[in-house]
C-alpha cells in the first residue's frame, strides 16, 4: 500500500511541473498586463512597477526564479493586492472554500445516496423514476440558476434563511451548500443506483434475504458498503471539482472563498496569484484522486487483496 | 461500519444545517440602534496604502480612515478645513500656504506636522514607488520632473515645511482645482515612523496597513479586515473633529455582484448599496418612499473613433455616425431613463460649466453627410467594427446603436466584445475602429475631461491632434484670471474638439444607490462623494416598516 502511495506521489511531480510551466507561459501570452488600467500610467511609472515585481527580468529568468521561490514554498506577492502575498490570500480563501465544498459534498451524499438507494430498491417503478428524474434535473440545472432561485424562495419570500454571507449570520451556510451540492447529488444518485442494483442481485444478498433479515438490515448492513464503491471513487474528483468550481456559488452568495480570488486573478492578470492558485489546486486534485483510490481500495476486498500481495 | 459512517454523516449534516437556522435581527435594525453603518462597497479593496492603491472602493475606505489637508463638503463640494484649519493663496494663485490644525493627531496620538506632508509627497512622487496617481501632484512646481527622475533633489520640488504647522506649496501656474486634489487619497499624509518600521518608504508591499500596524489620521480607525468578507471601522478618539462624528462604526462589504447586493439590501443586510441592477430600477422607482436615489454623476459614456483609419478618418463619416444616434430614445428604452443624453465630453454643470451642443439627432443630415463622404445610402460601405469590453449592459447599448446606424444610414456595423485587459490593450494600441469608453472625473473641473484629448495623451486613443486645442487647454486656460474667462477658453477648446468629432458622446452618468430611510446626512453630489463625518443613523417608523 505504501509503495502504491509513494509511487503515485512521485508520478505527480512531473505532472505538476508541466502545469506550472504551461500556466506560467500561457498567462504571459494573454494580451494586457497586470498594470494596465483604464487610466494608463506613464512609461516611467510602469517601468518602476515592473521593476518592483521583477517583471523587467528576461522571461526565462523570471521562470527559474519563480521555481526557486516555489521550492521554498513562497508563491510571491500578489500584483492586485499590494501588501498581500499569494500564500496569505490562499490561506484566507481556502478554508472557506474547503468548508463550503465539504458541506456541499455532505448535502450531495445525503440526498444523492438516499435517492440512489431508494431508486435501486424498486427498479423501473415510480420509486425509481421519480428520484432519477429529479437527479436529471439536478444535473441539468446550473448553479447560477438554482442559487438565485433558492434565494428568492427561502431568502426573500419565505424569509427563512440569509441571502448571502458565510459565517456572519446564523444559517447563511445552508443555501450555498445546497446550491453547490445539488449537481453532485444528482451524479451520486445515479452512481449509487447503479452500484446498488449490481450488489442487490448478488448471491449473498439473496442469502441474507433467505435468512429472513428485514429489508433495512439487508440494505444498511450488507448492500451499502459494496453498492457505494462507485460513489466513493467519485468523491475525490468531486471534492476537487467542488473546490475548483465554487466560483459561481461564491459570487452569488458573496462568499470570501478561493474561487473568487482565482477567477478575479485571471481577469486582473495577477500572474503570481493565477500561478499560485493553479499550483495549489493541482496539488489538491492529485491528492484527492489518490485519497479516493485508497479509500475505494479499502472498501473493496478484491482490490485490498491486490495491495496486500505487493 | 458503513451504515454507522453514513448515519453519522447524515446526523452531522442535519445538525449543522439546523443549528445554523433561525431568524435574528437584521444588520440594519441593529446598526440603527448601535450607530453602525452597513455599506455595500462594490469590491474588495486592493489595499489601504493611499499612495499605492487606485479605485473607487479604496477611495471610500481611505477617506474614512485618513483625512486630507482640505476636504470636500458633501453638500456643496467646496473645500473645507481638514488637517489644515485654513490656507492662504497668493495673488497670482501660485503659492498656497496651509496652516495645519494644532489639534490634528495621528491615531497613535502623535501630532501632525507640515513635515508629514513633505515626506509623504516625496514618497508619492518617488519614481521607484510607481504610484499610479502621482500625477495628482503634477501642478506642484517640479513635481513631474522629480517623478520622472529628471531631478533627484526633492528640495527643488515646490513643497516646504516653513515651520511645524505651516506648509507652503508652490505651483507651476494657477490651478483653481488644486484644493480639491487635497481630498484625493493619493495626496494624503502617511505616518513616517510606521512605514519605516515595516520596510523602505518606497516598498509597495509591506504590512504597515494591517489592523495591528496601521496609523492613520481620519475620523475612523481600522478595527477588523477580513479578506473578501468585511472591513470594520470604528470611530476614532484621537480625530480633531471627533465631536462632530456621529457614527460609531462602519462595516464595508465587498459586493461585486450587484444582484446579490440588491438582495442583501432587500433583507436588511445593508444600509447602502453601491449600485442598482438596471432591471430593478423601475420597480424601485414606483415604490412610495422609494429607497432608490439617483443623481447626476461626473462621468461620460462615449465611443472612441479611430481617426487614423478609414472610414472613420473621414470627418463626415464621424459626424454622420454621431448624428444618427437617437440618444433620447436609447435612454428611454435600453437605459430605462436613468441617464442623461450627452453631446459633448464634459458633463453639464461641472462647477457651473456647460459644454457646447453642436449637433442633435438628425437622420436627414446624417444621411446627407454619409453621401458626401462617398457612401450614399450606405453604398460601398466598407464595414465597421465596434469593440466593447464584455458586459451585458455595454452589449445592449452597442446593439441599439448598431440598429440605429442600420435604420438611419443603412450601414453594417459588427460588434466585438473583448475581455477587460484585452480590450484595454486594443484601446492603448489603437487597434480598433470604434470602441466603448467611459471617463469618471477625479475632480470637478472641465480640465479633467478636456486634457484627455491633448495630442499624444495617454487617454486620447483616437489620433485626434490639434495644436490649437493643446494651446487652449495647456497654456491659455491656466493663465485665465477669472472663472468666466477660464470657462470661455474651455468652451472654445471643447467646440474645437466636437467639430472634429473624434468621439461619439452617448450619455452622462448618474449615480444610483439604494439607501435605507434611517441613513441621514448623505446628500447626493456630482462626485458621488460621501463624507462619513456627516452621516448618522436615525431609526424611525419608516425604517421598521421597510424591513417588514
Amino acid at each position: 500500500m505504501w509503495r502504491f502511495i509513494s509511487l503515485r506521489l512521485l508520478q505527480a511531480i512531473p505532472v505538476i511541473l508541466v502545469v506550472i510551466t504551461v500556466t506560467f507561459f500561457l498567462v504571459r501570452i494573454a494580451p494586457g498586463g497586470p498594470f494596465d488600467s483604464e487610466k494608463p500610467v506613464t512609461r516611467e511609472v510602469k517601468a518602476a512597477l515592473e521593476a518592483q515585481y521583477k517583471l523587467d527580468l528576461p522571461l526565462f529568468q523570471q521562470y527559474t526564479s519563480y521555481l526557486g521561490d516555489l521550492a521554498h514554498g513562497n508563491l510571491g506577492p500578489s500584483f492586485k493586492y499590494p501588501g498581500r502575498s499569494v500564500n496569505e490570500l490562499i490561506a484566507a480563501g481556502f478554508p472557506v472554500t474547503a468548508e463550503l465544498g465539504l458541506y456541499a459534498l455532505l448535502v450531495a451524499l445525503c440526498i444523492g445516496g438516499l435517492a440512489g438507494v431508494i431508486a435501486a430498491l424498486k427498479p423501473n417503478t415510480a420509486q425509481d423514476y421519480i428520484p432519477m428524474s429529479l437527479a436529471m434535473i439536478g444535473i441539468c440545472m446550473p448553479s447560477f440558476l438554482l442559487g438565485p432561485l433558492l434565494v428568492l424562495v427561502f431568502g426573500i419570500y419565505l424569509d427563512w434563511l440569509p441571502v448571502s454571507g458565510w459565517g456572519d449570520i446564523p444559517g447563511d451556510k445552508i443555501l450555498p451548500s445546497i446550491t453547490l451540492g445539488a449537481g453532485y447529488a444528482a451524479y451520486i444518485a445515479r452512481l449509487g443506483r447503479a452500484g446498488m442494483l449490481e450488489v442487490l442481485s448478488q448471491d449473498y444478498i439473496r442469502t441474507a434475504r433467505a435468512k429472513g433479515l428485514p429489508q433495512w438490515q439487508v440494505v444498511l448492513k450488507h448492500s451499502l458498503r459494496g453498492g457505494l464503491i462507485p460513489v466513493v471513487a467519485f468523491l475525490g474528483p468531486a471534492f476537487a471539482g467542488l473546490i475548483a468550481g465554487s466560483f459561481v456559488v461564491e459570487t452569488i452568495f458573496q462568499i470570501p472563498g478561493l474561487g473568487r480570488f482565482y477567477v478575479q486573478a485571471a481577469f486582473n492578470r495577477d500572474y503570481t496569484m493565477i500561478l499560485g492558485t493553479t499550483v495549489f489546486l493541482s496539488v489538491l486534485i492529485v491528492l484527492f484522486n489518490l485519497l479516493s483510490d485508497v479509500l475505494a481500495a479499502w472498501m473493496n476486498p478484491r482490490l485490498r487483496a491486490q495491495f496486500g500481495s505487493h | 461500519m458503513q451504515p454507522k459512517i453514513f448515519r453519522s454523516l447524515l446526523l452531522f449534516a442535519a445538525v449543522t444545517l439546523l443549528a445554523s437556522c433561525g431568524g435574528g435581527e437584521s444588520n440594519v435594525s441593529s446598526g440603527d440602534r448601535e450607530g453602525i453603518l452597513h455599506y455595500g462597497n462594490g469590491s474588495e479593496p486592493q489595499g489601504l496604502d493611499p499612495h499605492v492603491v487606485t479605485g473607487v472602493p479604496e477611495n471610500h475606505i481611505l477617506r474614512a480612515l485618513f483625512e486630507g489637508l482640505a476636504v470636500k463638503n458633501p453638500y456643496t463640494l467646496e473645500p473645507e478645513p481638514g488637517v489644515a484649519q485654513s490656507w492662504d493663496i497668493s495673488d497670482d494663485g501660485r503659492v498656497i500656504t496651509f496652516h495645519i490644525n494644532p489639534e490634528a493627531r495621528w491615531s497613535n496620538g502623535d501630532p501632525m506636522s507640515a513635515e508629514d506632508y513633505v515626506w509623504s509627497w516625496q514618497r508619492l512622487l518617488s519614481p521607484v514607488l510607481g504610484s499610479e496617481y502621482s500625477y495628482m501632484l503634477y501642478p506642484v512646481k517640479n513635481a513631474q520632473a522629480f517623478n520622472k527622475g529628471e531631478i533627484t533633489d526633492f528640495s527643488e520640488v515646490g513643497v516646504k515645511a516653513l515651520d511645524k504647522l505651516t506648509l507652503q506649496v508652490t505651483l507651476d501656474e494657477r490651478t483653481p482645482y488644486f484644493l480639491q486634489l487635497m481630498d484625493h487619497y493619493s495626496t494624503f499624509a502617511v505616518h513616517r515612523a510606521t512605514l519605516e518600521k515595516f520596510g523602505k518608504a518606497t516598498d509597495r508591499y509591506t504590512p504597515w496597513t494591517r489592523v495591528e500596524n496601521i496609523v492613520n489620521n481620519g475620523a475612523f480607525n481600522l478595527k477588523t479586515w477580513q479578506l473578501n468578507r468585511r472591513i470594520e471601522l470604528e470611530k476614532s478618539d484621537t480625530y480633531w473633529d471627533r465631536d462632530k462624528v456621529r457614527l460609531n462604526g462602519i462595516v464595508y462589504y465587498p459586493t461585486e455582484n450587484i444582484v446579490s447586493e440588491e438582495r442583501m439590501f432587500r433583507v436588511g443586510q445593508l444600509h447602502y448599496t453601491q449600485s442598482v441592477p438596471l432591471g430593478k430600477i423601475p420597480v424601485y422607482q414606483e415604490m412610495p418612499d422609494s429607497p432608490y436615489v439617483q443623481a447626476p454623476y461626473l462621468g461620460t459614456y462615449y465611443y472612441l473613433l479611430n481617426t487614423t483609419t478609414p472610414p472613420t478618418d473621414n470627418l463626415k463619416v464621424r459626424q454622420a455616425l454621431s448624428m444618427a444616434v437617437d440618444r433620447d430614445k436609447l435612454n428611454r428604452t435600453v437605459l430605462k431613463g436613468t441617464n442623461l443624453s450627452a453631446y459633448s465630453i464634459t458633463p453639464p454643470d461641472t462647477l457651473g460649466y456647460y459644454p457646447p451642443k453642436l449637433f442633435s439627432f438628425d437622420p436627414e443630415q446624417a444621411r446627407q453627410l454619409l453621401a458626401e463622404a462617398g457612401y450614399p445610402d450606405g453604398e460601398g460601405w466598407p464595414g465597421l467594427e465596434l469593440t466593447y469590453n464584455t458586459s451585458e449592459d455595454h452589449r445592449k447599448i452597442a446593439v441599439a446603436l448598431q440598429q440605429m446606424w442600420k435604420d438611419v444610414l443603412n450601414i453594417e456595423v459588427t460588434l466585438t466584445n473583448q475581455e477587460w485587459k484585452v480590450y484595454l490593450d486594443s484601446i492603448t494600441q489603437m487597434n480598433f475602429e470604434i470602441a466603448r469608453r467611459g471617463w469618471i472625473g477625479d475632480y470637478v473641473d472641465p480640465n479633467n475631461f478636456l486634457d484627455l484629448f491633448l495630442t499624444g495623451g495617454g487617454n486620447n486613443n483616437t489620433g485626434f491632434a490639434s495644436p490649437e486645442y493643446d494651446d487652449l487647454v495647456l497654456r491659455k486656460a491656466p493663465q485665465a484670471t477669472t472663472k468666466e474667462e477660464r470657462f470661455r477658453i474651455f468652451y472654445e477648446a471643447e467646440t474645437l474638439l466636437m467639430e472634429q468629432m473624434p468621439i461619439i458622446p452617448i450619455y452622462t452618468y448618474t449615480s444610483k444607490h439604494l439607501i435605507q430611510p434611517s441613513v441621514k446626512g448623505l446628500p447626493s453630489n456630482l462626485m458621488d462623494s460621501v463624507n462619513m463625518k456627516y452621516v448618522w443613523l436615525e431609526a424611525d417608523e419608516q425604517a421598521s416598516e421597510a424591513e417588514d
